[in-house]
Formats: C-alpha cells, structure tokens, sequence
C-alpha cells in the first residue's frame, strides 16, 4: 500500500551526492570482500536458476519437439517443417489470429482509458492518502476471486433474463430482453476490460506517483492548459506504466483461452483454446508448432512496445 | 470528503470521478449478481429469477460432492499459495537488491523475466509437462506445478520490487555500515524494515495470482487438483450456485484479510513515527 506514496522529497539528487562522499572510505574497508558484481549474482542466482530451469528450458524443450514426427502412438525425433507447414497454410490459424488481435486491440484501447483516467484520478486527485489506499483496495477486490467465477458472473448479468436486460427494460430503454448481450464479441470484450482493466492501473498509478505535482504547478504557471500539460508533462513521464500495462493486457488477451469459450457461445476461438485441443489430443509435435508461432508472435509485440519505450532503463536505475 | 477541505475543484475532478464511480459500477455490478445468487433456493438455478432463499449452496461448498471436493482443493491451494507466496518473497527481495547494481548478464535476466512474465500461461505448463513426460517423472503439487506457478509470481516480485527499490535510498545503507553495521545487521535493520511495506505487497499478490491460477497449473498439477481447476471442472460438469457461494466466500474473506493486513501496516506506521518521535 504504500507503494503508492509520493516519494519523498529528499530524493534522488541528494542521494547521489552522499553515496559518492561516502563511498571511498567504506569501499576501502571492504577491499578484502567479494566484489560488488559477484555479490550480485549472489542475489539474483536463486531466481537465474529458477527462470532457466522452469521456463527457459521447457521452452527450448517445445522448440526441438515442433520438429518432432508423430503419429496415433507416440511422437518420434526428427527435423520436420511439416508441423510448421500444416499450420501456417491452414485458413482457420490466421481466422484465429486475427480475430484473437482484434479483442487484444480493443481491449487494449478501452483498459488504457480506463485505467490511465482512474489512476490519475486516484493519484493527482484524492489527497487524503487513507481514501486513496481505501479506493485501490475497491478496484483490487473483485481480483481475490477466482477469474473463472468472475467470467462466469456475467452470465447471469448479461443474460436475456439477466439483470441488465431487467434494469434496462424497467428504465423504458428497450421493451424487449437485449440478445446481443451475452455469448457474443461484446460479452467477450466487457470480460476482458472487467478481468485486465487492474493490470492497467496499477503500473499507471505507480508511474503517475512518481510525478512531483510540482512540475505540474510549474506547467500552470508557464500558460499551459490542462490538455498540453497532459500531452507534454503527465503522458511522457507515465510511459513506462502505460508500456507495461499495455504489455500485459496485449499477452494477456492474446494468452486467453476460457473467456473466449466461455463467453462467445462458440462463434469465436482462441488460440490458446486451439492448442490445448492438440494437448489433449497428445498431438505434442504440432501444439508446439503453434506454441512456438505464438511465442513468436508475441516476442514481437513485446518487443516493438520496449522498443518505443525502454523500459529497463526506466526501471532498473 | 476530501472535497470539502479544498475550496474549488476543477471541473476535471467531476468527470473523472464519475468516470471512477462508473467503473465501481462495472467492476462490481457482476460481482453483486453472484453475492445475491448465492443465496438462491434449493430450487433455483444459476440464473434469474430467484426461487427462494436458502443457505444451501454454501453448505453444499463445505461438503465433498460427487462432482468436487472444495473443502481439499481450497487447503491444497492455500499450501501452494504459502509456499509460492514465501520463496516469491525471498528470491525477489534478493534479485532486487541485486539488481541495484549492474552486473555481467543483467539485460540477459531481465528480458528473461519479461518473457517469462508475458509468455501465453497455459505453454509454461505445456513445456514443463513436456518436460516432466521426457524425464519420466510424475507431475504433482509441490513439484511441477510450484514450478509452474514461480515462473509467474517471480517476475511481478521482481518488478513490484524495481518500483520499491527504486524509492530506497541508498545512502542509509552506507550510514549503517560507516556506523560499524556488519552485513547481516544492515539488511535486518536497515534495508529490510525500509522495505517491509513493499515486501508485504508482495507477498499478497503473490498469494494472490497463486490462488488464482488457472493455465499454468492445469497441465503440471498431476492428479491432485487445486480450487480453480475443480471450480474449472465444476463448471464443465454442472453449473450450480455453488459456484456463486464460492465468490461470495471468497470476497468475505478477501475483505477480511485486506482490513487485517491494514491494521497491520498502520500498527507499522505508528511504530515508526514513535521511533521518529523519540
């Protein structure tokens, strides 16, 4: 919770000039000890380990085995292109991906909207800092419960008996049940934005709180309005949290295989929900083809976003 | 109430509260139509309209069904949940002290963990499963699926613990050790009370998105299943309100931990000011 404070005004410049006062006498002090990258490695070595073991290698495991020959029994070493083949020239994948790109691109556009405007809502707005942890924890909430329930929650609420259809028809709207509702492209869609928004807000609000409101003030007095101190001061300095976000709602999305099954009544797939029907049926050589096309895929994404925004840079100081 | 301290707000305030109030609305208006349907009659279904009232769902989630076991699964997923939530906390802490320096092969473990956080949840599981059949070993709990689960908990340590890190100042630490603080002594006095708001963080989600996990599980767990999973398999089988029941269990807890674990960080804040008083 308290991630979200402002930072203190002593900051960083202060800092700086202190360490480098300091540091020649405690590094002399210290010459008989292991160097400062050795210790290091000391500390991240655990997660090193745990990142190459639980997941660098089982994908690289997935890489050799797309290449694999298989049939009804069993799966055989090999180097074919054939599962590569079957794949990409097949009508039905590129159905999936663009469909799947669409709800990441849609989605994607309403979560930032949403989130960035609560965020900075939340911070440059609620001064009392007890309101403002009292609001987050509102917005964090619904997150404790299982996403699946939370998927299906819609059901009742969207359903032609379902609550809004009740509300909207007692409000004279409309008079009869709405059906585009539910199993449909728009109860996927409010899903996802139910389900991802939070990812959204929470790396915005951390970059929004990093902002010193005085750079705002000063803006003000420079003759700025409110728009070109949004487009030249908040939007710049909050890119890192909009970058992360949108990375996590874009590989989310793109990563979903229940909301689309679930809530789509069947009219739409995901790619996730195609390849774990070729895990079930032990298909293992062309689920990894698809496994790695979409690893792919979104390796690519990622990394147009990081290259328009250098995230590390911001983060690791 | 803040609103009335300050005398004028700009309009902007107005808008974006609404749009704040609306979004509540959204997050929470399903949310509602689970905690009412939960108390749906013995009779009634998953759906409107209620037939009755009862408390029969709930009963149901404390009983081993035929169809699930809840009351195993649910401590199944709160031992993971622990013990995904402890090591979490450790190792990230540790990588982010780390990563306050460069290092050889930082940039290679950073992007690591990028891929690791973005990689699509259910092929971590897929390759660890694959993994586990080359070897010949049986996926289980606290093996493959532990495994599975830190492939995803340890990246968002890592990255809550950049935006904690970042806010430390650096110059305390050199204080404790030009004061004669051994290494051990630094970290249990200085930089770790520093840090415990932000190490709480992250121990709750950790527990958080390891409770909740679904995709990397369901290809690792084996034959013993976590809550998700048997919520997962509930919901192919027959939907029921006990589904509902579990929700609104769930928030009531939720609620629960969120107000203890706020009492327990302003208890820290109190402590401290004290020791900044005295």
């Amino acid at each position: 919770m308290n991630v979200w404070h402002k930072p203190a005004s002593d900051g960083a410049p202060a800092a700086g000039g202190a360490t480098s006062m300091v540091r020649r006498p405690a590094s002399k002090r210290r010459s008989t000890r292991l160097p400062p990258w050795l210790v290091s490695w000391f500390q991240v070595g655990p997660l090193a380990l745990i990142l190459t073991v639980l997941f660098a290698l089982p994908t690289t495991l997935f890489l050799v085995v797309s290449f694999y020959d298989y049939d009804r029994v069993g799966i055989y070493p090999a180097f074919l292109l054939d599962n590569y083949r079957e794949l990409l020239t097949t009508p039905a994948t590129w159905r999936v991906y663009v469909s799947s790109l669409r709800f990441a691109l849609i989605v994607w556009a309403i979560t930032l909207f949403l989130g960035f405007n609560v965020a900075y809502f939340l911070i440059f707005h609620i001064r009392n800092s007890i309101t403002r942890t009292i609001f987050f924890l509102l917005c964090a909430i619904p997150f404790w419960t299982s996403g699946i329930i939370r998927t299906i929650a819609w059901i009742p609420f969207l359903g032609r008996n379902g609550a809004f259809n009740q509300i909207l028809m007692a409000l004279g709207v409309t008079s009869h049940p709405l059906d585009f509702l539910l199993f449909s492209d728009f109860a996927v869609i409010v899903t996802y934005v139910h389900l991802f928004t939070l990812l959204m807000i929470g790396p915005i609000a951390n970059s929004l709180s990093k902002i010193d409101p005085a750079l705002l003030e000063a803006a003000r007095d420079a003759g700025a309005s409110r728009w070109h101190t949004m487009t030249n001061v908040v939007i710049p300095l909050s890119k890192t949290g909009i970058t992360l976000g949108s990375i996590l709602v874009f590989t989310q999305v793109m990563g979903d295989y229940f909301v689309v099954r679930q809530m789509s009544g069947g009219q739409s797939a995901s790619i996730v929900s195609m390849l774990s029907t070729e895990i079930q049926a032990m298909q293992y050589p062309p689920a990894s083809a698809n496994a790695m096309v979409l690893v792919i895929f979104v390796a690519i994404l990622v990394g147009v976003m990081m290259k328009v925004v250098d995230v590390r840079k911001e983060l690791v100081k | 109430m803040t609103a009335r301290i300050s005398e004028k707000r700009p309009w902007t305030f107005y808008v974006l509260g609404t749009l704040f109030g609306v979004y509540l609305l959204f997050l929470y208006g399903p949310m509602f139509v689970i905690y009412v349907l939960s108390f749906q009659g013995p009779n009634g279904g998953v759906t409107f309209p209620m037939v009755g009232t009862s408390v029969v769902w709930f009963k149901e989630v404390f009983q081993p069904g035929q169809m699930a076991d809840i009351p195993v699964s649910f401590s199944r997923s709160i031992a993971l949940a622990t013990v995904v939530s402890c090591l979490t906390v450790v190792i990230s802490v540790a990588a982010g002290l780390g990563f306050r320096r460069r290092f050889p092969g930082s940039a290679v473990l950073f992007y690591l963990a990028v891929a690791s956080l973005v990689m699509p949840s259910l092929l971590v599981g897929f390759g660890i499963g694959l993994g586990f059949q080359f070897l010949g070993w049986q996926p289980s709990l606290f093996t493959s699926a532990l495994g599975a689960q830190l492939t995803w908990t340890l990246p968002f340590g890592l990255f809550a613990m950049f935006a904690v890190v970042n806010r430390f100042n650096r110059a305390w630490e050199e204080a404790a050790t030009d004061l004669g603080a051994s290494a051990w002594q630094r970290l249990r006095y200085v930089t770790i009370p520093i840090l415990l708001p932000g190490i709480i963080g992250v121990a709750m989600g950790a527990f958080t998105l390891s409770y909740d996990e679904y995709a990397r599980t369901t290809l690792t767990i084996g034959p013993k299943n976590t809550l998700p999973l048997e919520i997962y398999a509930l919901i192919s089988s027959a939907t029921s309100p006990t589904l509902f029941a579990i929700g609104t269990l769930t928030t009531g807890v939720s609620f629960l931990a969120i107000i203890i674990t706020l009492l327990l960080v302003l208890r820290l804040q109190r402590r401290r000011a004290l020791i900044k008083v005295g």
